[in-house]
């Protein structure tokens, strides 16, 4: 069985462009949340959101690969190239190795609404476009990276809802180990237009907090109201230790542990049983007891019953001893995108030996009083920490990475 | 809209839409050949004429327009349809 490391990583989301702007938000508590007041006008109870910046492209890929790539597309595609960047990868490497992709992504709906637009309008298929098709399908993101960077390796998108980005990683790591590959960009991508969270924003998942944006998204906090839906693009390389190693490439930190399941249950309520499971799994995976985790990255999302119910699956497993805090605090809830982006905060906390805050954390609920939750930024040593992300239909990703 | 309209309408989408580099654009140029344009180009050039001129193009029709030349006149033929 081959070792799983990760040699690159690379991120754009409401917290920053790349990973020193992100870390720098991340040590700061900064919050990436704001408001898109167009929202009220379609009717959504929330108009919070995270806030982010399109990239521009036209300069760094041709029409052909613009046409095609939606927007958490280019999202992935920034966060791609930033990965590559670190881990030392050029084209002339992509071109003479076989190099895969694996990105978690659910949905991609601003361009399925814009083509039904243009059949309504004009009764005419053909006036849709070129770019429609492959923008619309939910394997867009690494559609579109493997074309642009000429990839030979796996080639598939994992749509896991909001665990779609830690399964891309936990899956992409059992193949490296397996020996069936040597190089997978993971990642995660989401899409954080309003026209793609209408439908959850009528399930009244989401905070209604508005007149005070930043102080939303209240992970574990007792007068939390709901989650602030978010988004962005993150990605990682992961590599064979081997591999690594031949290429003299600076190694950042190795997958130990990737723990899955089902609940078996409800499709949108979580339960502790499930997460649980998921636990113990990627402990079991990583030969770690609970005692060698340095620190949780929570999923707690701001809602009220999935971050208790995670709470006490934490507690059942690490008792109240590990720090633990969710970063979705700062960031809002980036979905199919977050089970990678917070790897990656993670892993940049545990470089620079600081964890982040659970930002407005300030009382505690009967559950999240028994974790050690750190609302103010602490100077602490990690050097393993677990990761966890659930999704609707009970589908739980948690995985444990070792900073090297 | 005289034929000089229709030359600038058509360059101006092919530089700024489908984005082929100015110098390549004269009239010998082979659409195809020389400009680059796909199968997937003329999907989208499909949209741009009928937004910029009001008809619908037809895959059959471009299969005798091969120059740039050649697309001049048959949009001219067309709108004076």
């Amino acid at each position: 069985m081959n070792r799983v490391v990760i040699t690159g990583m690379g991120i754009y989301s409401v917290l920053g462009k790349n990973k020193e702007e992100v870390k720098e938000s991340l040590f700061q508590g900064k919050s990436g949340i704001g408001l898109d007041l167009r929202r009220k006008e379609f009717g959504f109870r929330s108009s919070l959101t995270g806030i982010i910046e399109r990239p521009d492209l036209k300069s760094a890929l041709s029409r052909r690969m613009r046409v095609g790539l939606p927007e958490q597309g280019e999202y992935a595609y920034v966060a791609t190239v930033e990965a590559l960047k670190q881990a030392g990868i050029d084209q002339v490497y992509l071109d003479k190795n076989i190099v895969g992709i694996l990105f978690g992504n659910d949905s991609s709906a601003v361009p399925v609404i814009e083509g039904w637009e243009t059949m309504k309008a004009k009764r005419d298929t053909s006036l849709i476009g070129s770019g429609s098709i492959f923008q619309s399908m939910n394997s867009t993101v690494t559609m579109n990276l493997s074309v642009i960077f000429k990839l030979k390796g796996i080639n598939f998108t994992l749509s896991g809802a909001c665990a779609s980005g830690s399964h891309a990683i936990g899956i992409g790591a059992l193949l490296i180990k397996q020996g069936l590959q040597d190089m997978i960009i993971c990642g995660g991508a989401q899409e954080i237009n309003m026209e793609s969270m209408g439908s959850f924003d009528g399930l009244s998942a989401f905070s209604v907090r508005e007149n005070e944006p930043q102080k939303a998204s209240r992970p574990f906090d007792r007068d939390r109201d709901g989650l602030v839906p978010s988004g962005g693009g993150a990605a990682i390389v992961l590599e064979s230790y081997e591999s690594a190693v031949k290429r003299g490439a600076t190694i950042l930190g190795e997958v130990l542990g990737y723990g899955f399941s089902s609940n078996g249950d409800h499709i949108s309520v979580p339960n502790v049983e499930g997460p649980q499971r998921s636990l113990e799994m990627a402990l079991q995976q990583a030969g770690l007891k609970p005692s060698d985790i340095d620190y949780i990255n929570a999923h707690a999302t701001s809602t009220p019953v999935g971050d208790s119910n995670e709470a006490q699956s934490i507690f059942e497993v690490f008792g109240s001893e590990v720090p633990v805090s969710s970063t979705k605090g700062m960031t809002g809830h980036e979905m199919w995108m977050g089970g990678a982006s917070e790897v990656i905060y993670s892993m940049l906390m545990a470089q620079n030996s600081f964890i982040a805050p659970n930002i407005n954390f300030e009382n505690p609920d009967e559950f999240s009083a028994k974790l050690n939750i750190i609302s103010k930024t602490k100077q602490h040593t990690i050097n393993t920490f677990l990761s966890n992300s659930f999704g609707f239909g009970g589908t739980n990703s948690s995985l444990i990475i070792k900073k090297l | 809209m005289t034929k000089d309209e229709i030359i600038k309408k058509v360059n101006e989408f092919l530089v700024d839409e489908i984005e082929i580099d100015p110098a390549d654009i004269t009239p010998e140029a082979e659409l195809k050949k020389d400009l680059g344009i796909d199968s997937l180009d003329f999907v989208d050039i499909v949209v741009i004429v009928e937004k910029t001129f009001g008809f619908k193009m037809k895959g059959e029709d471009m299969a005798e327009v091969l120059t740039l030349a050649a697309f001049y006149d048959y949009i001219e033929r067309k709108i004076a349809a």
